[in-house]
């Protein structure tokens, strides 16, 4: 009498099912953020465009002293840094379900989703840092071009 | 969701909730809305930097946008921002709303509905500065 080494039904071969399990909830905590950013990007976004582009001469009011205006008030700043933050994580996971969905290629959607975290890091950090450490009078600029309280005093 | 596994293939999908109707188009706007406005998302957060390099590179970029041509783009990009603000709110509904999937198709008219109001309010004073003289 001999011994079975593996007591199993032979079963047939079947492809990985790599692409039906997720690990985790992480899709899950993607979904609802999708949707809670969204409610708050609406709200940041149209305050955005409200300000900068409907009240006093719209787009034509824009310049460094405009931003400088704006960025000297901390209210601003984090309004800002919330929408950066909330924007580029919302739009990249959006870019990644989309490639997700076109590219089939392992490599082709391996190399576009390297790229788009790529973009994300460098908007991200490049956009916190630019927020944190403005400086609205800079010294060794022309004074017609800065925020009228760089001269008040 | 669970298709059935061997449903005959079909010539013409029909019975489906969302193909080829209003609910796959407003899907498909989504999608192109939001690719849009994510890549002017990377450009925006560039041309802002410009600030802390000197006033007067920030004002030479920004005065770009102040052209004509620009300006037209401008209102598309807000056309695509409003529109994917009001469908996401939609999708929401659908989504968490009870009798969302069932009214799915009304509240797309009402948000395209909304959209012509936001666009109405937005577009004469946008493009009246764009166009407008000082």
């Amino acid at each position: 009498m001999t011994t079975i080494a593996d007591p199993k039904a032979p079963r047939p071969p079947r492809a990985r099912p790599s692409r039906l399990t997720t690990r985790g909830n992480t899709e899950l905590y993607g979904w609802v953020f999708m949707r809670a950013s969204g409610v708050l990007l609406l709200v940041l976004i149209f305050g955005h465009l409200f300000v900068n582009l409907v009240t006093g001469e719209g787009v034509k009011e824009i310049d460094f002293a405009f931003v400088a205006g704006k960025w000297s008030s901390p209210f601003w700043q984090v309004w800002d840094l919330l929408m950066l933050w909330l924007a580029m994580i919302h739009g990249t996971n959006g870019v990644r379900t989309i490639v997700n969905d076109y590219a089939e290629r392992d490599g082709v959607r391996l190399v576009l989703k390297g790229l788009l975290y790529l973009a994300f890091v460098i908007t991200v950090v490049l956009g916190t840092l630019v927020i944190f450490t403005f400086d609205p009078c800079p010294t060794d600029s022309p004074a017609n071009l800065l925020p009228a309280f760089c001269t008040a005093s | 969701m669970p298709a059935a596994p061997s449903a005959p293939p079909r010539k013409a999908p029909v019975g489906t909730l969302y193909r080829g109707r209003e609910g796959m188009w407003s899907w498909v706007a989504h999608r192109v809305t939001g690719v849009a406005i994510f890549f002017f998302l990377l450009v925006h957060v560039l041309d802002t930097s410009l600030v802390r390099l000197s006033p007067q590179d920030y004002n030479d970029v920004i005065g770009t946008y102040k052209n004509p041509i620009m300006g037209l783009g401008e209102a598309g990009l807000v056309a695509a921002i409003v529109f994917h603000a009001f469908n996401g709110i939609r999708i929401i509904l659908v989504d968490f709303w009870a009798k969302g999937p069932k009214y799915q198709r009304v509240m797309l008219w009402i948000v395209l509905g909304l959209f012509v109001v936001t666009m109405a309010g937005f577009l004469p004073r946008h493009l009246m500065h764009v166009f407008g003289g000082e």
